[in-house]
């Protein structure tokens, strides 16, 4: 048998605990042993659900470690990495959620799932200088308004239906009590050093955010902003938004020219 | 492939999250630092900005768990060029990957599968274990699995096999005494013999572990490589049987589940820096 | 609603602006502030705990997992209506 073909047993017989152990492994008295390869199996799904227990902590809180871990062995079953980098891991759990009938009556938890998976990845983001309030002093007016700015490596927007920030922010801590979350929540992840910050933006801001994270000129974002919301400060918008490091400060020459 | 620098024959430890801050303040003494590759392929962050701090302190091991060397299929390229980005960041003391496979058909498994030793299956892992030092620029060390089961079709003694692999491809060997262990329980061999026939001279680190124990289905003992306890006695005699034919050699304590406090930690480095140091006058190595 | 609307706001103070639900109650601490916080990473090399005996059998998905009810905190979660926090719809979804 060639290699590859040995391979393919193995991995499909990992995959499937009713399969008996692949032909062509025996043991030192001559024979197949399955607790033998159950530790293969098992440290397959083991791991991979730890990974997750570890990525998605303030799910795991919400629904309590027996549910999680039987969700998240679900999961694993269905959904292996496609890299060995476990942080990356896990991104399509939301919508596994979202599907996942034992879950059904959390309306909230797969926005919840989200917006952990974006906590991680704005964690391990690149390093960016972030753009502040000085770096666009200089501009008059208008070429403000004419400006894009480009999002800082870590900035995540995370929207939901649901008050999914507060939720998030409650799980920080042992003792969660009684919260209504009947409400929309967007929340804006940004790290621009080392703390990472989670921010729940007033909802007459959003719109604006959205705007400029896809693109639009500040002053683009604005006017669509004002549209939503007629009491929509721009500049306590922008200044919170610099504040925060929602954005990313190009290099000199660049800066002048943005694109 | 031009040599790489290499770890002090010194006790290094696994270094955890959990111990970054005691680490930053108190700077203990201890040889090198090792983390698995995997853990810092994130562009930036908080991992990489403490990584960075004490690697200016410390010698590094970059201690790769998925390049999956043992596959039947090629290396994977996106995963090849980020361990090169993190070879370049760091410059690390050493360089180290298992002889496993973790990888099949693009799914990851995230544990290290055993592959039969054949003539065929030698040749795959020669050419994957050349791809990556030629990728890296850097010599790399290899790794002694520990494994569960056998295959009817292995036709070379995973001595003879590892030793192959050195020759041809010019890589050292990493010498898991409790990979030793455990596979030699699980397989009714005698680990000191294994230790005896190994290529010693390739010796480039040595790692050291806990195991825990079971039973298979017809009762005989099971160890497993469980990372989740100190070294136990019999791979700690193990090991100074080694290191008397190895000479002084850079060695790791691993412990990666149920990690202790680094106290816990820096006393299992104490218990293997008191053993190289007994070694180091005018010990040489018996190979 | 125009650019001179908007230009007209711009000149008004730079004060910070929104109200932060901050993630970072423990970053007072100096080490915290330089370096961030620090997580556990994903990957590892051992055996996963509890490796020799929680995969064994064929209870998954199919199995236990459709009879489970979350019990963590959700049950402080407040939804309006009959959207509250109730797995009773589950029951129809249960393979026979």
């Amino acid at each position: 048998m060639d290699a590859q073909a040995v391979e393919n047993r193995f991995a499909e017989a990992l995959a499937d605990p009713a399969r008996p152990v692949p032909a062509g492994l025996t043991s030192a008295r001559g024979e197949a042993d399955r607790l033998r390869f159950a530790v293969y199996r098992n440290n397959v799904h083991v791991s991979l659900v730890e990974a997750l227990a570890k990525t998605f902590p303030v799910t795991r809180r919400v629904v309590g470690e027996g549910f999680f871990r039987a969700m998240a062995r679900a999961y694993v079953a269905d959904h292996k990495p496609d890299s060995p980098v476990l942080s990356r891991y896990g991104e399509s759990l939301a919508d596994f959620v979202a599907g996942f009938p034992p879950a059904a009556g959390l309306a909230y938890l797969p926005d919840l799932t989200r917006l952990e998976y974006a906590w991680l990845q704005a964690y391990h983001a690149a390093e960016a200088p972030p753009l502040g309030a000085r770096d666009l002093g200089n501009l008059a007016p208008d070429a403000l308004l004419e400006r894009r700015l480009v999002p800082h490596p870590a900035t995540r927007l995370v929207e939901s239906a649901f008050a999914i920030g507060s939720i998030w922010s409650a799980h920080q801590e042992d003792n969660v009590t009684r919260m209504s979350i009947g409400h929309p929540e967007s929340v804006l992840l940004t790290r621009p050093h080392a703390e990472l910050h989670a921010t729940v933006l007033p909802t007459v801001d959003t719109p604006f955010v959205q705007r400029l994270l896809d693109g639009a000129s500040i002053g683009e974002a604005g006017t669509h902003a004002l549209q939503c919301d007629g009491a929509f400060d721009l500049a306590r918008a922008l200044t919170g938004l610099l504040a925060l490091g929602a954005f990313q400060r190009l290099p000199a020459h660049s800066e002048e020219n943005p694109t | 492939m031009s040599t790489a620098p290499t770890l002090p024959a010194s006790a290094g430890l696994g270094l955890k999250p959990e111990h970054y801050g005691e680490i930053l303040s108190s700077m203990p003494a201890i040889g090198f630092f090792e983390v698995h590759a995997e853990n810092y392929m994130g562009d930036g962050g908080p991992p990489h900005r403490y990584l960075s701090a004490i690697a200016e302190h410390y010698p590094l091991s970059l201690h790769g768990v998925g390049l999956s060397i043992g596959g039947s299929g090629p290396i994977s390229r996106d995963h090849l060029a980020r361990l090169r980005r993190l070879v370049e960041r760091y410059r690390p003391a050493s360089l180290s990957e298992h002889l496993a496979w973790s990888t099949h058909e693009s799914a990851y498994f995230n544990d290290l599968l055993p592959l039969p030793y054949t003539p065929g299956t030698l040749d795959c892992v020669c050419a994957h274990v050349a791809e990556v030092q030629d990728a890296l620029g850097i010599r790399m060390l290899l790794e002694n699995p520990s494994t569960y089961l056998l295959f009817e079709d292995s036709t070379i003694d995973e001595i003879d096999y590892l030793a192959a692999i050195s020759d041809r491809t010019g890589c050292g060997l990493l010498l898991d005494v409790n990979n030793v262990m455990v596979s030699a329980i699980n397989h009714r061999l005698d680990p000191h013999d294994y230790i005896r026939r190994f290529p010693v001279g390739k010796v480039g680190e040595i790692h050291l572990a806990g195991y825990d124990e079971t039973h298979d289905e017809a009762g005989e003992r099971l160890a497993i490589d469980a990372h989740a306890s100190a070294v136990r006695p019999d791979v700690f005699d193990l090991y100074q049987f080694t290191i008397a034919r190895t000479g002084p050699v850079a060695t790791l304590v691993e412990w990666d589940n149920d990690v202790p406090d680094f106290a816990t930690l820096k006393a299992e480095a104490d218990r293997v820096e008191a053993a190289l140091a007994h070694l180091r006058p005018g010990q040489r190595r018996v190979a | 609603m125009n650019r001179q609307v908007l230009s007209l706001a711009l000149a008004t103070s730079l004060a910070a602006g929104f109200g932060v639900a901050a993630s970072d109650q423990a970053t007072a601490q100096d080490m915290e502030k330089c370096y961030g916080v620090s997580l556990a990473g994903q990957n590892d090399c051992a055996a996963g705990p509890g490796t020799t005996c929680s995969g064994t059998s064929t209870v998954d998905y199919q199995g236990n997992a459709w009879t489970l009810v979350p019990a963590g905190t959700c049950e402080e979660m407040e939804l309006p209506g009959d959207r509250m926090g109730s797995l009773k719809e589950l029951d129809r979804d249960l393979p026979s």
